[in-house]
C-alpha cells in the first residue's frame, strides 16, 4: 500500500519561501496568481494490507516525526 | 562544573562549545556521540550548533529522535541544565523541551554576524550574572532562526518572563524579535546567538562568557 502525505504550513504562518516564489512567478509574467504557499510532498511504501491500521500508523508518524503540528499541517491519501 | 556536549553528524560548532566550556569551567566535557545511549551524570548539557542531519525535514528534526535525545530529554526533564545554540535550539524545539518552532528566516537570507540582544530576564539560570536591562553583543549565523508560537504561547512566556534574549533589531522575523526562550521550570535554554563565539576579547568580546558563568554560579 503506498501512502502520500502532504504537509504544508497553517494558515497565519508566514511563508516566505511561498512568498519568493510568487513573486517569481509574477516577475516571469505569470499573472493572475494570488498566492504561492509551498510544502511537502512524502510518500511512503508500507507493508500493512489493512487499510484503517495503516491510516492510525501514518498518523501517528506524521505527529511524531514527518509534520511538525506547532507550525504545520498534514493530510494523508491511501492507495 | 562537568559539562557534556551531545554531537550529532553535522554539528560544526561542537569544537568551540567545548573549548568555551573547558576555558570557562576548567574542565573538558565530555564529548557525546548521537549513537550512545547513556552518559556519565554531568551538570549542564549543551546541545551545540551545525546542520545535524543536513537538516534533512526540518532542522533539528533527525536529531530530535536520535537515541541520546532520549536520555538528554529525560535528564532535562529531571531538572539538569540543558542549553541549546543555534541548531541545538531547534533540536530543543523539536522535542518538544521548548516550545515554538524556528523556521526559515523572513528574509530569506542566512545571517552572520554580530547582533545587539536584550537580557530580558537577569533573574534566570542562565541569565542571573548580566545586569537588569544590560544590552549585549553576541553572533549569529543561521538560515533558520524566526521563532515562531502562537499568540496565546508568546503572552505566556513573556508573562513567565520565559523569554532570556530579545534582538535589538529584527534580524530574521522572530515573533516579538525573540533570540532565546526557555522553558517553564527554566533549566532548559535555547538561543540562535552564540554566546561561545564570545567568550574573552580575543574573539571580540567576553559577552556570552557571561551565560555560561551564571550557571556556575548558581550550581555552587
Amino acid at each position: 500500500m503506498k501512502a502520500r502525505i502532504f504537509v504544508t504550513l497553517k494558515n497565519g504562518v508566514l511563508d516566505p519561501q511561498g512568498k519568493a516564489i510568487e513573486h517569481a512567478l509574477g516577475n516571469m509574467g505569470f499573472g493572475g496568481v494570488d498566492a504561492a504557499r509551498q510544502g511537502k510532498y512524502i510518500e511512503l511504501d508500507l507493508q500493512a494490507t489493512d487499510r484503517a491500521k495503516a491510516q492510525e500508523e501514518v498518523d501517528a508518524m506524521c505527529r511524531k516525526l514527518l509534520a511538525n503540528t506547532v507550525i504545520e499541517n498534514y493530510s494523508i491519501e491511501l492507495e | 562544573m562537568k559539562s557534556a556536549v551531545i554531537v550529532f553528524p553535522g554539528s560544526n560548532c561542537d569544537r568551540d562549545m567545548a573549548v568555551a566550556l573547558e576555558k570557562i569551567t576548567g574542565q573538558k566535557p565530555l564529548m557525546v556521540w548521537h549513537q550512545d545511549y547513556d552518559f556519565d551524570k554531568v551538570d549542564f548539557i549543551a546541545l551545540p550548533g551545525g546542520f545535524s542531519y543536513g537538516d534533512y525535514l526540518r532542522c533539528g528534526a533527525m536529531s530530535a529522535r536520535s537515541h541520546i535525545m532520549k536520555e538528554v530529554i529525560k535528564r532535562a526533564e529531571d531538572g539538569v541544565p540543558t542549553f541549546g545554540v543555534c541548531n541545538g535550539f531547534q533540536i530543543l524545539t523539536e522535542t518538544g523541551l521548548l516550545p515554538g518552532a524556528l523556521m526559515r528566516n523572513a528574509n530569506l537570507h542566512f545571517v552572520c554576524k554580530d547582533v545587539k540582544l536584550k537580557v530580558e530576564n537577569t533573574d534566570s539560570l542562565f541569565t542571573n550574572g548580566y545586569d537588569e536591562g544590560a544590552e549585549i553583543t553576541i553572533p549569529v549565523a543561521h538560515h533558520d532562526g524566526n521563532y515562531f508560537a502562537d499568540a496565546d504561547t508568546l503572552d505566556r512566556l513573556e508573562g513567565e518572563g520565559q523569554v532570556a534574549f530579545r534582538y535589538a533589531d529584527d534580524i530574521n522575523g522572530a515573533q516579538r524579535r525573540i533570540a532565546g526562550v526557555m522553558n517553564a521550570k527554566g533549566n532548559v535554554l535555547g538561543m540562535m546567538p552564540h554566546p561561545e563565539r564570545m567568550i574573552e576579547p580575543a574573539l571580540g568580546g567576553s559577552d556570552g562568557r557571561v551565560m555560561f558563568e551564571s550557571v556556575m554560579n548558581r550550581l555552587g
